[in-house]
């Protein structure tokens, strides 16, 4: 018999007021406005637009409140708020080369052209706790140091010129770039889709997959070929123009890990790459996707698959915070009639379990029961 | 006349860029200050959507998309019939609709150096001194090498 229950609208309700004063907090404390958000707690807000893979700091930073702070529930919002809106179409592939750059750093060439410009980094900063910062002091204005804007080519062209590295990944002719957010996931994938998948994914998640690669699992001796972060220009090509229209900048990060490779069957020895572009500052995420692509480039290469960060569908399939989230939160969820049947499948297979192990017991159970 | 086109489209492309880049507070202010006018019907929106920005494989490799970015456009027509076209990043529709304004007032031949000195000159302007401030304190970040010498030889 399956009965329907109704109810818990007024605790809904009343639940739901109970999280908008929380929210609030102490009403003697002035609220957050949006562009406090946006210049004070930048980087949250990047990561927000990153794996909500949308580009809008206003939006990120309102998300983060309603959330309360807590970036996966924010992300979710404004992975919500993204299927309310029309596409209006595919952007021209940004250039990198071109790039605005506020930071840009290699690990594998000190005198590179364009230098190393370390930006606004906590790299060598002493992660000592700071008072001042707790007591408001004013900030001084950064220095400022007057120079030809420099070409800065980016380092995989320079291991190009002697061939010892793979170009930049090329697709057949006629591909078109696939889109995970208009058709469903399909293993094997193309590492297009792979890169759309990565750049979405969960910041810890990737993370940690790129560590263990690092720690012996799937190993494949990376080098940061180069980081940089900086504004590119976004264009789009619509009818009613004749020239791609022009929409502004937007920031992202650009990792080109490059790899050591021995060779195979397939390919000669020379370095391999692993690449990685995501929204705003966020240098550790674009370090991950690379580690996590040029692992997943196992079976391209023709590498063995022995570790999880090279196995595709194990990675992609669970790369993705919000879909994690949902499912594992929806464990909360009423689930009474499926757990009263659990109950009594249990209570069933013990009263056999009972009668095999102790026939006599059972027996004058059921006596005395009768 | 057809490096003529070419050119007139390349300005117009710049002046779009210019705007598009531009924050809707600035466009506004010069917008009142030279007293461009603002009369023009809408012919599309403005309206907000999205659109999916691509990256290239390694840089410069196959196309692969990112993510999204939220765009707002309008498209309008001037009473003298020129027709105005704004795409910018971000959702602010009153920007949307002036630029689209100034695109169209940019094609009327009586209009297009008003447009140009008196509102795209001071936006090109603002953003240059942006970029150039924040290229120079970026390079007050380079790393000097200089090298030690240890040892006799």
């Amino acid at each position: 018999m399956y009965v329907a229950v109704k109810g818990g609208e007024a605790a809904i309700a009343n639940a739901h007021s109970l999280l908008a004063d929380r929210r609030r907090g102490d009403r003697s404390v002035p609220a957050l406005r949006l562009d406090q958000i946006v210049e004070q707690l930048a980087l949250g807000v990047d990561r927000v637009m990153s794996e909500g893979s949308l580009y809008d700091r206003e939006l990120a930073a309102l998300a983060i409140v309603q959330a309360r702070g807590d970036m996966i529930e924010a992300i979710f919002l404004v992975r919500a708020y993204r299927t309310t809106l029309p596409r209006f179409g595919y952007s021209n592939p940004i250039d990198t080369g071109t790039m605005l750059v506020e930071r840009r750093v290699s690990a594998t060439y000190k005198d590179l052209p364009g230098g190393q410009l370390l930006g606004p980094t906590f790299d060598y900063t002493h992660r000592l706790l700071d008072p001042e910062l707790a007591a408001g002091a004013d900030v001084a204005e950064p220095l400022r140091r007057e120079t030809e804007a420099p070409a800065m080519p980016r380092v995989s062209a320079i291991l190009a010129r002697e061939g010892l590295i793979e170009p930049d990944g090329e697709m057949p002719q006629d591909h078109v770039p696939g889109d995970i957010t208009r058709e469903p996931l399909e293993f094997p994938m193309a590492r297009d889709i792979r890169l759309q998948a990565l750049s979405r994914g969960d910041e810890g998640f990737l993370l940690a997959l790129g560590y263990s690669t690092q720690r012996g699992y799937a190993r494949n001796h990376p080098f940061v070929g180069e980081i940089r972060i900086g504004e590119v220009e976004l264009e789009l090509d619509v009818p009613e123009l004749p020239f791609a229209v022009p929409l502004g900048t937007v920031r992202v990060t650009e990792c080109q890990m490059v790899n050591q490779f021995k060779g195979s069957a397939k390919a000669p020895p020379q370095f391999t790459r692993g690449y990685g572009l995501v929204f705003g500052q966020s240098e550790r995420k674009a370090m991950a996707m690379a580690l996590c692509d040029r692992a997943l480039r196992a079976s391209e290469l023709g590498e063995d698959i022995v570790a999880a960060a090279q196995d595709e569908e194990f990675v992609i399939s669970h790369s993705d915070n919000v879909q994690a989230t949902g499912f594992v939160e929806h464990l909360k969820l009423p689930h009474y009639v499926d757990f009263q049947a659990e109950l009594d499948l249990v209570r069933r297979m013990r009263a056999e379990y009972e009668a095999r192990e102790n026939p006599m017991k059972a027996e004058e159970k059921r006596e005395a029961a009768e | 006349m057809r490096g003529q086109e070419a050119r007139d489209q390349a300005e117009r492309k710049a002046a779009m860029a210019t705007l598009a880049q531009s924050s809707g507070d600035d466009i506004v202010r010069l917008w009142n200050e030279a007293g461009l006018p603002s009369q023009a019907e809408l012919l599309r929106g403005p309206e907000t959507g999205l659109v999916t920005l691509r990256g290239r494989i390694g840089g410069g490799g196959a196309p692969f998309n990112v993510g999204e970015a939220t765009v707002t456009r309008a498209t309008v027509r001037l009473p003298s019939g020129q027709v105005g076209h704004c795409y910018a990043l971000g959702r602010d529709k009153q920007k949307a609709k002036l630029a689209a304004i100034a695109d169209a007032l940019w094609q009327d031949p009586a209009r297009r150096t008003e447009v140009e000195t008196r509102l795209i000159a001071p936006l090109r302007a603002a953003l240059a001194t942006t970029d150039e401030k924040r290229r120079a304190e970026t390079a007050a970040t380079k790393v000097d090498f200089f090298t030690m010498v240890r040892g006799e030889d």
